[in-house]
């Protein structure tokens, strides 16, 4: 019986072995056959991910970054934030109830590129937003063993003293645009004193921006210094919209309030 | 080096880095300002540098020497003495991440020596830097005598081996900079990556036109494991780092994917660098120096082929395993878990291949140092493949996710399988090619190999041991139903395993400085022997071993 079973499996096996026999003595014929081999996989499971409606659920309250956070994305990217930070909640209940509620497609549906993050050496931060106050974020920053003791992260004084580069968020909105987010004409035209102004709220220029991303959208002096706008407001701006994008998770599950 | 070119040779080269120098020339100025100038700068210096020794060469007389007569190693020797260099920096700069972890000031005050900034500058060193310029290396020396035949080109070979430095070396100091893409092991900008693009492509045209020379009727296995290599990394690294740069002149761009569909993206690169980039082209490696250096023949001709197609075909699914209980769909996480399990079959096809093939060996393996680094990374490819598989399954996962076990994993793989396999082929393949008797100390070898170990011992022991603990920690509830642990008691619990793994990578540095040590003595100082039979030739051999399909 045993024999009966493998059987077919042996000839396959077998009929493999011969094909490939005569097969390797040809360059082109293993090089389309690697191509086929390992295209199958990819293939199936990328593409549906584009076509399956169900796969990044609806979010109409869900809105844009503004040009300050997406800046203070860029300095998060840039600094490596991501290689010890994850901002992706698993459907666990150990997570749900130190994090918050676990994490949904539609939150980053317009993170150009994901942060979902591969490696907890410091917590997660997919709903790091409103959960400390703007001065413990910069107080933090500036020297991580002065808050946590314990902790291992490297400072980053030095983005208090570094003026923001607005003049390049124009193009930064454009290409982001290219790329799916609909940001739109004016959003883009105003970016760099859009920026400016979330971080200057005395100013002329943060007039704008609640009339371009809403009410709630946090204007103020994120880094406490009110005469310049550094990378510190940005990235400070950045991590205070961390889940705050939309309310979806929160709606999605009552329960996972803690 | 660039006397053995012949004049046209010479000119081509010459136009190849006057072009170079004026791409880098137009970055530099377009990129006043951007850290793209600043590699604009060091691809105008590269060009330069490249120019000189061209230049220097180009007014003496045609070689004399007769071409079908020999192997055209220089590429391949220069691309091992890079190897060992990029070891060397890529392991150190490991060191310092991991002691940054255990003793956080462990930096200077300047921006880019946090560990954001330098623990790419570690992966992409060891993976593209030493791993890469291994895999390039070793694959210009098995494709031409399993071939028989000379590389096709004395050019190409050159520009590949060169143009792959120069993108890692924008790599690493793009970094340091802050240019990066942030997607693990993809992170060079969009300029760096069309120019890899560029490199591959010609090692691939290089790759299949010294097939078609070879005098050999069939192609040895370990050429298909360097193809698929080849062929499979273009796709991953192509449609992974499709970008729109904000801006011409400057470094920085955005992916095309965004969120769940960049996560699988991401994450079926990410793997299958694992597989095409760490796994296939370094069993190309063992697949000819093994058997090569144990005088055995590769044990089973079947289980090679069921190996290379199922690698090939499984490896691709594995991906979404990355991404367990993530807001990635249900049914993708379950095909990459099914296939992850799968794939042990082929993977220990490949490494029972590799110990059975040492049947009637085993003596040497006692013996001989270098055999026994081949020997120990097949048995340390099982061993990473099981856990592999084993950590895949969702229950695990849901454990060693986000956790120091899977950096455990990685560099049980890295160290273990990666690193002890190209230092064992390097030790056999580098008195050949210098003509040299022996490697200058086997001593050294022997030392080198036990380091290696006890570093590889240690920091998988160490990160097994910091990952459990802390995926427990976090899980663990108190009697009355809240979390025992906050984050940071989880992190004072890592403490001591950040100190073992950090003396772990320690050793095994070391063990890295003795074998580039003992390679510049050895071309330097061993006496000297010309190898038998190294040289192209039509085949005499009989067919393999098989019984005939007909």
């Amino acid at each position: 019986m045993f024999r009966k079973i493998l059987s077919p499996f042996a000839r396959l096996f077998e009929f493999h072995a011969r094909t490939h026999y005569r097969t390797e003595r040809h360059s082109m014929a293993l090089t389309l056959g690697i191509i086929v081999a390992a295209g199958v996989g990819g293939f199936v499971e990328i593409a549906p991910l584009f076509t399956i409606d169900e796969t990044v659920e609806a979010a109409p309250d869900m809105r844009l970054y503004t040009p300050l956070e997406q800046a203070g994305r860029d300095i998060y990217i840039r600094e490596g934030c991501y290689a010890c930070h994850s901002q992706m909640i698993r459907t666990l209940q150990d997570e749900v109830d130190r994090y918050g509620p676990y994490s949904l497609a539609v939150e980053s549906q317009y993170d150009h590129p994901m942060l979902w993050g591969s490696k907890r050496t410091g917590p997660d931060l997919a709903r790091l937003g409103n959960k400390y106050s703007d001065d413990w974020h910069v107080r933090h920053l500036v020297d991580p063993r002065a808050v946590v003791p314990e902790s291992v992260m490297p400072q980053y004084a030095f983005l208090l003293d570094r003026t923001l580069e607005t003049e390049n968020l124009p193009d930064r909105l454009a290409a982001l645009r290219a790329v799916g987010v609909p940001y739109s004409d004016e959003q883009i035209a105003n970016a760099a004193a859009d920026a400016r102004g979330q971080a200057r709220p005395d100013t002329d220029a943060a007039d704008g921006i609640s009339e371009r991303y809403g009410d709630a959208t946090g204007v103020r002096h994120f880094d406490g210094q009110r005469d310049r706008v550094t990378e510190m407001d940005a990235l400070v701006a950045y991590l205070q919209i961390l889940g705050r994008l939309t309310d979806a998770a929160f709606a999605n599950q009552p329960l996972g309030e803690e | 080096m660039m006397e053995r070119l012949t004049g046209a040779e010479r000119q081509i080269a010459l136009i190849i880095c006057v072009v170079m120098a004026i791409v880098g020339l137009v970055m530099a100025a377009a990129g006043h300002g951007d850290p793209m100038g600043s590699h604009g700068a060091i691809v105008l210096i590269a060009a330069g540098i490249t120019t000189f020794f061209v230049l220097r060469a180009i007014g003496e007389p045609e070689p004399a020497e007769d071409r079908t007569v020999d192997y055209y190693d220089d590429p391949t020797k220069a691309g091992l003495v890079i190897a060992l260099f990029w070891a060397v920096v890529g392991m150190g700069m490991g060191v310092w991440v991991a002691a940054q972890l255990a003793w956080p000031d462990l930096r200077i005050d300047a921006a880019w020596s946090s560990f954001g900034r330098i623990r790419p500058v570690h992966t992409s060193g060891v993976i593209f830097g030493f791993g890469g310029n291994a895999l390039i290396a070793t694959s210009y020396h098995v494709m031409q005598r399993t071939s028989r035949a000379r590389l096709a080109g004395h050019v190409s070979p050159w520009f590949v081996l060169l143009g792959f430095n120069l993108f890692c070396i924008i790599a690493a100091s793009g970094y340091l900079m802050g240019v990066t893409q942030s997607k693990e092991y993809a992170e060079p900008e969009w300029y760096a990556d069309i120019w890899l693009v560029i490199v591959w492509v010609v090692y691939f045209v290089l790759y299949i036109r010294t097939l078609a020379r070879r005098n050999e009727p069939h192609i040895y296995v370990a050429n298909w494991y360097y193809l698929a290599f080849i062929l499979v990394v273009a796709i991953l690294h192509i449609v992974n780092n499709l970008a729109v740069p904000a801006s011409l002149t400057g470094a920085k761009s955005y992916s095309a994917f965004a969120g769940v569909q960049d996560a699988m993206t991401q994450w079926w690169y990410g793997h299958n660098a694992v597989a095409f980039f760490l796994t296939a082209g370094f069993l190309g490696m063992l697949y000819y120096f093994l058997p090569k250096r144990a005088e055995r023949p590769i044990y089973s001709y079947r289980l090679s082929i069921l190996s290379f197609w199922g690698i090939v075909f499984f490896y691709i699914w594995a991906g979404s395993h990355h991404l367990h209980y993530t807001a990635l769909p249900q049914w993708v996480q379950t095909l990459g878990m099914t296939f992850s399990v799968m794939l042990l079959v082929p993977s220990w096809a490949s490494a029972g291949n590799a110990l059975m093939t040492l049947n009637g060996a085993w003596h040497k393996v006692r013996d001989d140092a270098t055999l026994r680094f081949m020997m120990v990374a097949a048995v340390f490819y099982g061993l990473s493949t099981f856990e592999g598989s084993f950590m895949a399954v969702r229950a695990v996962n849901s454990l060693s996710h986000y956790t120091d076990w899977t950096v455990g994993h990685v560099h049980a793989g890295a160290m273990g399988w990666v690193a002890l396999i190209t230092f064992g082929s390097i030790y056999s393949v580098v008195p050949l090619l210098w003509k040299r008797e022996t490697m200058y100390s086997w001593k050294l070898v022997e030392w080198h190999f036990w380091l290696a170990l006890a570093g590889t011992v240690i920091y998988v022991f160490a990160m097994w041991n910091s990952g459990i603990i802390q995926g427990l920690m976090w899980r663990t509830y108190t009697d009355s139903g809240t979390l025992a642990y906050s984050f940071t008691d989880t992190l004072v619990a890592m403490h001591p395993y950040y100190v073992a793994r950090a003396c772990g990578g320690a050793l095994f540095l070391t063990g890295a400085i003795l074998a580039a040590y003992n390679v510049y003595m050895t071309i330097r100082h061993a006496p000297e022997k010309r190898p038998e039979r190294d040289y192209p030739t039509s085949s005499e051999a009989v067919e393999p071993a098989v019984p005939a399909a007909e």
